[in-house]
């Protein structure tokens, strides 16, 4: 089977779930040669990171996922003012920063109006700063506690100045893993329906999938499938991004499957193979770490993710990596596989008057 | 390039300094084929082996005072110290109850030790356990001899009359005087540092050798401490292993330099298998790299994943996580696919693990 795998993507051809399995459950070197193929000729030499700031403005969350070591109820948590959030980036703003990524638990405490403030605010300082936020999972919850569609609430958030959505709360589809992990959460169907509505209002988006817990090899690939058909309607996902799943703290840390370098680099490369609409893979540091994370550029990844200020939810989870790294780390990571740095916004337009590191 | 090279390994053949550094060009997974294909040679079998071992560093004050170390004090240092005799022992203790079977000294050249100290040490710790003690690096040998107006050859042949097994690879950084010149100026020079090995080898002591670099080398460097190591092994076969690992900047007067990543260090570990065709064992480095680079580095030519290192702490002053053990490392042999085994210091498997 390798050999007809080996041929199509020669060819730039489409594999199928089943060749995408046999990749997966295979040789990393094998799968790895062909990701390296396959990103080669979609984005050459290049590889992207961002200049930007992560707020988690709440962590107060009624889901209560047993994946999750992030989330408190209302006694323990907190919620960001929208002063609060305007304040700080602003001072990262005048350091530089371009773009801020925006998440949170659902809280029922913040109104709908503290969403479309906080989103004027940002813009009221630059217009330009690309504002990424909001998982699907939270629109969802926005719209029904506001009473409005989903769709409704993506048009007010993009003309409050919404640019792009993250694509967390993915998780993997499998309603039978997501009965497990997170029984709360927006079923898998919601998410790709939010996502479409999205995708045709113009916002872009990433798309996640966590992995390394109680689903199956079979599960991963079919999560992948979904993706890469939504994506042949729409084409508004920009990257695909694999979150290894930490479990220290969590509720399901028995249970969990966990991960490995040699797993994760597998699962990068196969996606990078088999999601050939999507322009972008990222291999995060902030999830696999500062070393491995450069490894992932030759098993299909153009991306390792921007410079995150101030990341807390992986961090809750026991993530032992560093919570954020500098433009020039960064650079020397991606220069060092012989690659060129390009800073972009999520939506992988470069930034403007931005001069390579 | 890459066709010539490919001949080469498939029959077998040597690989020239200058195909070597090419290598350093190819993406990795290209390379990782390439290393594989040459560990096969050695290694025709699915196994992954690891040691239980402890790693004692017997004094932090150390006249070398490298740039690229985080761990050395001066002596009059309020953080200084050397540990006695009764010290080191109550830490073997500790190995021997969870079934290690290898010690590891090493320390700082500290100017208040005479080779009376090291001798007993070695007596000491041989009488009282059954352990393989692999201690004292090339520039802690070059010390002693200096200190007592020994040559470094009878030195050693003191060491192994009280007992010693066998050199650690340490103190090698990158065996190019250039380098050395820039990063340790006191520390010995290459041509010491392979001469001692080479007396080694010669009394019957095999050992391992190393390399510590993504500092301030060129990859034409690294090449060179690769040929360095291969002609010396030619002569004398005395290493059993080479164990490559990556500069780690923070708290060093290096700390502008920029930790490499995972990738470099796979592709150092892919061409150190391919070059150094007469060395059967590479070992991949978790303390550097962590658990999961290591582990690729499995299927880059290497066939060991080292020790678990109880109390290793020259590479903790530079803030690199660095405690496993046994269960940790077995987990990650197998989620290779690969079978876990336990060894000694010379590479025989003591024990496998399902």
């Amino acid at each position: 089977m390798l050999k007809t795998i080996t041929k199509k993507v020669e060819r730039n051809e489409r594999i199928t779930p089943e060749e995408a399995l046999f990749l997966f459950q295979g040789d990393i070197n094998a799968v790895g040669k062909l990701a390296h193929l396959r990103r080669q000729a979609m984005v050459g030499d290049n590889a992207y990171y961002q200049f930007n700031y992560n707020i988690n403005y709440t962590n107060v969350c009624e889901n209560e996922c047993k994946l999750c070591a992030f989330y408190k109820d209302e006694k323990d948590g907190y919620a960001l003012t929208v002063e609060q959030i305007v304040e700080s980036v602003k001072e990262v703003h005048a350091a530089g920063v371009n773009e801020v990524h925006v998440v949170g638990g659902l809280n029922k405490k913040l109104p709908y109006q503290y969403y479309l403030d906080m989103l004027r605010g940002i813009k009221n300082i630059d217009p330009d700063i690309h504002i990424q936020g909001f998982t699907a999972v939270e629109i969802a919850f926005f719209a029904e506690q506001a009473g409005k569609s989903t769709r409704e609430t993506l048009a007010d958030f993009k003309a409050a100045g919404l640019d792009s959505l993250p694509g967390g709360g993915a998780e993997v589809f499998s309603p039978r893993v997501r009965k497990l992990i997170c029984e709360k959460k927006l079923p898998g169907e919601d998410w790709l329906r939010i996502t479409e509505e999205a995708h045709n209002l113009g916002i872009c988006s990433n798309a996640t999938m966590l992995y390394g817990h109680l689903e199956t090899d079979e599960e991963i690939i079919d999560h992948m499938l979904k993706l890469r058909d939504l994506q042949d309607r729409t084409g508004g996902f920009r990257a695909f991004v694999p979150l290894a799943f930490f479990r220290k703290n969590t509720e399901i840390d028995a249970l969990a499957r966990g991960t490995c370098g040699v797993y994760d680099m597998k699962l990068l490369a196969t996606a990078r193979v088999f999601l050939d609409n999507f322009p972008h893979l990222k291999a995060l540091w902030m999830i696999y770490g500062y070393k491995a994370c450069q490894v992932g550029l030759d098993y299909g990844a153009d991306d390792i993710g921007g410079t995150y200020y101030d990341e807390e939810i992986v961090h809750c989870a026991g993530a032992k990596t560093p919570k954020s790294l500098n433009k020039d780390e960064i650079c020397t990571l991606i220069r060092k596989m012989g690659r060129t740095p390009i800073e972009v916004y999520s939506n992988y337009e470069p930034v403007k008057g931005c001069l390579s590191c | 390039m890459l066709k010539q090279i490919e001949k080469k390994i498939a029959g077998g053949d040597r690989i020239n300094a200058e195909e070597a550094v090419y290598l350093f060009s190819l993406p990795l997974p290209v390379l990782g084929e390439l290393a594989t294909q040459v560990k096969r040679r050695f290694h025709n079998h699915n196994t992954a082996t690891f040691i239980v071992d402890i790693n004692i560093n017997l004094t932090n004050v150390c006249q070398a005072e490298c740039d690229f170390c985080a761990f050395y004090v001066k002596q009059d240092s309020s953080r200084a110290f050397t540990l006695g005799i009764d010290e080191v022992l109550e830490k073997i203790d500790k190995l021997v109850e969870i079934g290690g079977t290898q010690v590891l000294l090493q320390g700082g050249i500290n100017p208040e030790l005479g080779l009376d100290y090291y001798l007993e040490l070695v007596r000491t710790v041989k009488q009282r356990y059954d352990v393989y003690l692999h201690a004292f690096s090339p520039p802690e040998i070059a010390y002693m001899a200096e200190h007592e107006k020994l040559t470094t050859l009878e030195v050693i042949e003191k060491l192994q009359a009280a007992g010693l097994d066998s050199l650690p690879g340490g103190g090698a950084e990158i065996l190019v005087d250039r380098v050395r010149n820039l990063i340790s100026p006191k520390k010995i020079s290459k041509d010491v540092w392979l001469r001692i090995m080479r007396e080694a080898h010669q009394i019957g002591m095999a050992g391992t050798a190393t390399m510590m670099f993504a500092g301030v080398e060129t990859l034409e460097e690294r090449v060179e401490h690769l040929e360095a190591i291969r002609s010396l092994q030619d002569a004398t076969g005395g290493f059993r292993a080479f164990i490559p690992w990556t500069f780690s900047p923070e708290n060093t007067r290096l700390s502008e330099v920029i930790m490499a990543g995972g990738g470099e260090y796979l592709k150092t570990l892919a061409v150190s298998r391919i070059y150094l065709d007469n060395i059967e064992h590479i070992g991949s480095g978790w303390v550097t790299e962590g658990m999961n680079v290591a582990q690729i580095g499995l299927m880059f030519g290497a066939d060991d994943m080292g020790g678990i290192l109880m109390e290793e702490k020259v590479l903790e002053s530079t803030g690199m996580r660095n405690r496993t053990n046994t269960a940790e490392i077995v987990d990650t042999i197998k989620r290779a696919g690969l079978k876990p085994a336990r060894r000694d210091t010379e590479y025989n498997v003591l024990e496998k693990l399902q």
